[in-house]
Parts: structure tokens; C-alpha cells; sequence
């Protein structure tokens, strides 16, 4: 279902970037690393976070991997992927700690959870690497910006719905829908958006939908 | 019978050598002896001095404290005690009343509501006395092991684990297989990251490099479980082999030892927390996989196929569990 593994020409900057946010978004249609989506986007700022956390890591790995692939052997190359992984973590873990407390009191224990995200992993042996340097950088960089489009969304709707405000400005009186605030808000949110992403690529293509529909979610 | 000397017994006068290994033991024994007088003496000049003892000290919720003495109380004003939590000893909570009960008790009530799985410590000013408060064994080990696998369920309250939740929740055998396997390496790998952080990585101050080891230690163990259970059981293998590799790639593996690390558990409550967090995860693939497969066979409408469906679903688990979360063991 990777579109840009595909021999041909080699895909643009602007095409590897729309790829991350739409074709192949990884919360809506790869159906990757989704406990954060689910978790910390009960607001806005929030998912702003996590999601700025995420498109770092995964920049920054995308390309480390792709300076250092030459010297890794195969049979070793998804723990070396996870070292590398852990140490940009760590880095803008205590980035974050650091420069923004008050949010990272509320996500903290998330951002060190991103070594274990799927979707930065996946991106590494899918792409970053078989792909040389620019390309790789631009992959990373839609991917990453796909995952933070898809926090932001999220996270705009529960909070809009949960606590009738939209990034920390109130616009609705009292709490409309509390129940979007709530743990199990966010399984229906994403079931709502995914559906909905769903019945938007159905009407586009009048093909039926392969991604999140499919079993192609996991590891 | 006791002519027979084994090597291990004590020397019988008469025998050659032991005057000699008696004269070389006295030394120990006065020194000995002296040091139990003076403790002797310490104790009985701290029996003088406090002749009233704290028997117990017991939480009873929502925001009281049951202390029962050796003799009556003099001063019952609730300046003469303080009470903190463990963790915060320069924060007191404030003590608005204290009452006599029958037999030498006391009952103290506090501004702020208690919890009976929590550390705190009670000082009294006069007669001096400290003790701290902690749950039993028992109680500690049941309240986090029961809140983590139901109260603070990972999947359903704290969402963590839901790319693996999602893929193998799909058939009723491979979520019990998963289930096992996956509680089986948590507490195997909250133990050995429980070890590593509080006797290698604290003492040597290196707390921040708790993300590179904890996953280092998950992938090792996880490797180390597959060549073992390869080599001696190959028929487990075949069957439990697949789920440990995917154990890698799951958060709450990584959650475990990060929570445990950021709390400061103790040896008892980690092996709890990963108990407690293995058998949620267990039961939550369990219960999901059982609505799944009803779903197979219902009309679901073409956008919600498949994985929107599934997450509708967990939003309805998740919903009934948040039913389990006013739930308190010690009352």
C-alpha cells in the first residue's frame, strides 16, 4: 500500500509530505501508534505537544538512520533502530521538561512512550532506510506532520465537545458533551474521524477504502 | 550417642585446644556482654522516659486516623501532632479534631481525605513518639494490583498498548495466548528494569538514561525468552513464540518500569503494578475478542468496517470500566 516504494520517478517533497498527511495518514488510514492519539488529546495544546514531540523524533531519526545505514548490519538493524530512536527521545524528552512544565506534566510519561510508537519504526524500515538523505527528510517531516494534523483534529474536536472551548478559549457556556473529555470519548472520536475518513475516500475514489478498514494495522 | 564429635561442634573442655580457643573467645564475650548492658540501659532510660506507646496506627477512610496507646493521652489538642505523607514530610495536613474513644484510643480527623494503600507519618510532640503509617503487606499488594488491572485498566483508561489491543484482539485463542504470554514477560521485565533503576541507575545518578536502558532490557529479555523457551520447549514455542516478538513493539511493556521508576515503588509494588497491568491487558483482549467476533456476523455500515467499529467498541468497554473507578479496597 506504500505508494512511494513503487519504481518510477522519484517522488517530490511536496508529494512525500501530502503522502504523510493524507494518503497515507498514520492515525487515520495506516492505523499506527494510536494510544497517544486516544490519550492526550483532550485538548488542543495537548495533542500540540505530543504531536511537535513526535514530528522531531521522527525527523531526526529518519535522517540519522539514513547518514548511518551503510554501517549497520541487517540482522541488527531494528535494535540499532530503537537506540537510535530512544536517544532522540530522551533528548526532546528533556527538551520538553525543560522549556514547557506545565504541559509536559500532563503528557510526560507519553513522550517517553514515542520509542515505542510503531508508526516511527516503521517509517525507518519502509523507508528512511532504502531512501537517500532529502528524500528520507521530507518523508519523515509529512509523516511527522500527518501525525500532528490528526492530534490537533482530534484534539480540537474533544475539546470543542468536551469542555466547549477551542485552544484554551472558551466558546460554548458550561460543558456541552463532557462525555468527549472522558476516556471513552476518545475511542468513539476516533472511530467518528476514522469513519469519516473512511466515507470521504469512498466518495473521492468510489473504490472501497483500504486503509483503515484493513488489516494492515499492528506492530 | 554424644561421643561422636562432629567438626561443627563446639569444643568440650578436656580436648586439646580448647583452653586456648576459650581464652581467644573471651574477649568477644565481655565485649559482647558489655554492649548488651549498655543497649539494656538505652532501653530502659526510653522506658522511663515514654511510658506511653503507640500500640497501632491504622487509616480509616475517608479522612481519619485510629491510634490506640499503651496508657491515656494527656495532651489531646491537635497541635500536639503532626502528620505528613511519606513523600511530603514538609507539608503537614492539618489536624481539626481530635477525640478520645474507649480503651486508650484516639481518633484523630484530618482536612483532607485519606487513602488506606497510601505512606504517611505521624509525629507526636508530647510524650515524643513517631511512627509511620503504612498499609499491611497485603492490603499494599491487592489495592495496586487490583486498581492497575481494573481501576486504572491500561487499555481502557490510559489507553496504552491499543496498536497490539487492536491487532490480535481479533479471535478468542490468539487473546488468550497474547494475554498469557504478555503477563508472563511484564512481570519478568518489570522485575529485572525494576532491579536495574533502583540499583544501578539511581545510585549512580544516570535516572536519564531510563528510556535507553528500559527498552534495552525489554528487547534483551524478550530475545532472551524466545532462544530459552525455543531451546527447551519448542512445542510453547510454536505456539506462544509469535506474541513475544510483538511484545517489543507494545507501550505498556515500556509503561510499566517508566511508572514504577517515576513512583518509586518498592520491590513489592512493582511486581504488582505488573501483575496487576499484565492480567488488565489480558482481560481487556479477552473481553474485546469476545465482541468481536458477534460483530463478524452483524450488519455493521460500510464507513464503520473493521477498525472504526473496533474502537467504538472499546469506547463502550471503557465506559463500563469507568464504573470500577470510585472503587476503594479499605474503607
Amino acid at each position: 500500500m506504500s505508494t512511494v516504494l513503487l519504481p518510477g520517478p522519484a517522488p517530490t517533497a511536496r508529494q512525500l509530505i501530502l503522502n504523510g498527511i493524507f494518503a497515507e495518514n498514520p492515525v487515520f488510514r495506516l492505523a499506527l501508534s494510536l494510544c497517544p492519539a486516544v490519550a492526550v488529546t483532550t485538548t488542543v495544546a495537548n495533542g500540540l505537544l505530543l504531536g511537535v514531540a513526535v514530528l522531531l523524533v521522527q525527523v531526526l531519526s529518519s535522517v540519522t538512520v539514513t547518514l548511518v545505514r551503510g554501517f549497520i548490519h541487517p540482522r541488527v538493524r531494528i535494535p540499532v533502530y530503537t537506540i537510535i530512536i530512544a536517544v532522540w527521545v530522551s533528548a526532546i524528552d528533556m527538551t520538553l521538561a525543560a522549556f514547557t512544565p506545565a504541559l509536559y506534566a500532563q503528557v510526560g510519561l507519553y513522550v517517553k512512550l514515542i520509542v515505542a510508537f510503531a508508526i516511527i519504526i516503521s517509517r525507518l524500515e519502509v523507508f528512511a532506510s532504502r531512501q537517500p538523505l532529502v528524500p528520507s527528510f521530507f518523508d519523515g517531516l509529512g509523516m511527522g506532520l500527518g501525525f500532528l494534523f490528526a492530534l490537533v483534529v482530534i484534539g480540537a474536536m474533544r475539546e470543542l465537545l468536551g469542555a466547549g472551548s477551542l485552544a484554551g478559549i472558551p466558546l460554548a457556556p458550561g460543558k456541552p458533551l463532557l462525555f468527549f473529555a472522558l476516556p471513552a470519548g476518545g475511542f468513539f472520536s476516533i472511530a467518528l474521524l476514522m469513519a469519516l475518513f473512511n466515507w470521504v475516500e469512498r466518495r473521492t475514489t468510489g473504490k472501497s477504502s483500504a486503509g483503515g478498514a484493513g488489516g494492515t494495522h499492528g506492530v | 550417642m554424644a561421643s561422636r564429635l562432629r567438626p561443627w561442634m563446639p569444643c568440650r573442655p578436656g580436648r586439646p585446644g580448647a583452653a586456648t580457643r576459650a581464652a581467644r573467645t573471651a574477649p568477644a564475650a565481655l565485649s559482647l556482654a558489655v554492649l548488651l548492658a549498655a543497649a539494656l540501659a538505652v532501653l530502659a532510660a526510653a522506658g522511663v522516659q515514654a511510658d506511653t506507646r503507640l500500640l497501632s496506627a491504622r487509616v480509616v477512610t475517608p479522612d481519619r486516623l485510629a491510634l490506640r496507646f499503651s496508657a491515656p493521652l494527656e495532651r489531646t489538642d491537635p497541635a500536639n501532632f503532626r502528620f505528613t505523607t511519606a513523600q511530603a514530610p514538609d507539608v503537614p495536613i492539618a489536624v481539626t479534631a481530635v477525640r478520645r474513644a474507649a480503651g486508650d484510643r484516639v481518633v484523630l480527623t484530618l482536612g483532607q481525605k485519606l487513602s488506606g494503600s497510601e505512606h504517611y507519618r505521624l509525629e507526636i510532640a508530647d510524650p515524643p513518639l513517631s511512627r509511620d503509617v503504612r498499609p499491611s503487606t497485603w492490603a499494599l499488594l491487592i489495592t495496586v494490583l487490583l486498581s492497575s488491572a481494573l481501576i486504572n485498566n491500561f487499555v481502557f483508561t490510559r489507553y496504552l498498548g491499543l496498536c497490539i489491543f487492536f491487532g490480535v484482539s481479533k479471535k478468542r485463542d490468539t487473546s488468550l495466548g497474547m494475554g498469557a504470554t504478555f503477563t508472563m514477560v511484564m512481570v519478568f521485565t518489570g522485575m529485572v528494569s525494576w532491579a536495574i533503576d533502583s540499583f544501578v541507575l539511581r545510585l549512580l545518578h544516570l535516572s536519564f538514561l531510563q528510556i535507553l536502558v528500559f527498552i534495552g532490557t525489554v528487547a534483551f529479555v524478550v530475545q532472551f525468552l524466545d532462544t530459552m523457551l525455543r531451546k527447551t520447549h519448542p512445542g510453547l514455542h510454536k505456539r506462544f513464540g509469535i506474541y513475544l516478538m510483538l511484545i517489543t513493539t507494545n507501550c505498556i511493556i515500556l509503561a510499566v518500569p517508566l511508572l514504577n521508576a517515576q513512583g518509586s515503588a518498592g520491590p513489592l509494588e512493582s511486581f504488582a503494578l505488573a501483575l496487576g497491568s499484565g492480567g488488565g491487558f489480558a482481560l481487556a483482549l479477552f473481553l474485546m475478542s469476545c465482541a468481536r467476533e458477534r460483530t463478524e456476523l452483524a450488519r455493521v455500515p460500510a464507513p464503520f468496517q473493521g477498525l472504526p467499529i473496533a474502537f467504538a467498541l472499546a469506547g463502550l468497554f471503557a465506559l463500563a470500566f469507568m464504573g470500577f473507578s470510585g472503587l476503594d479496597f479499605f474503607r
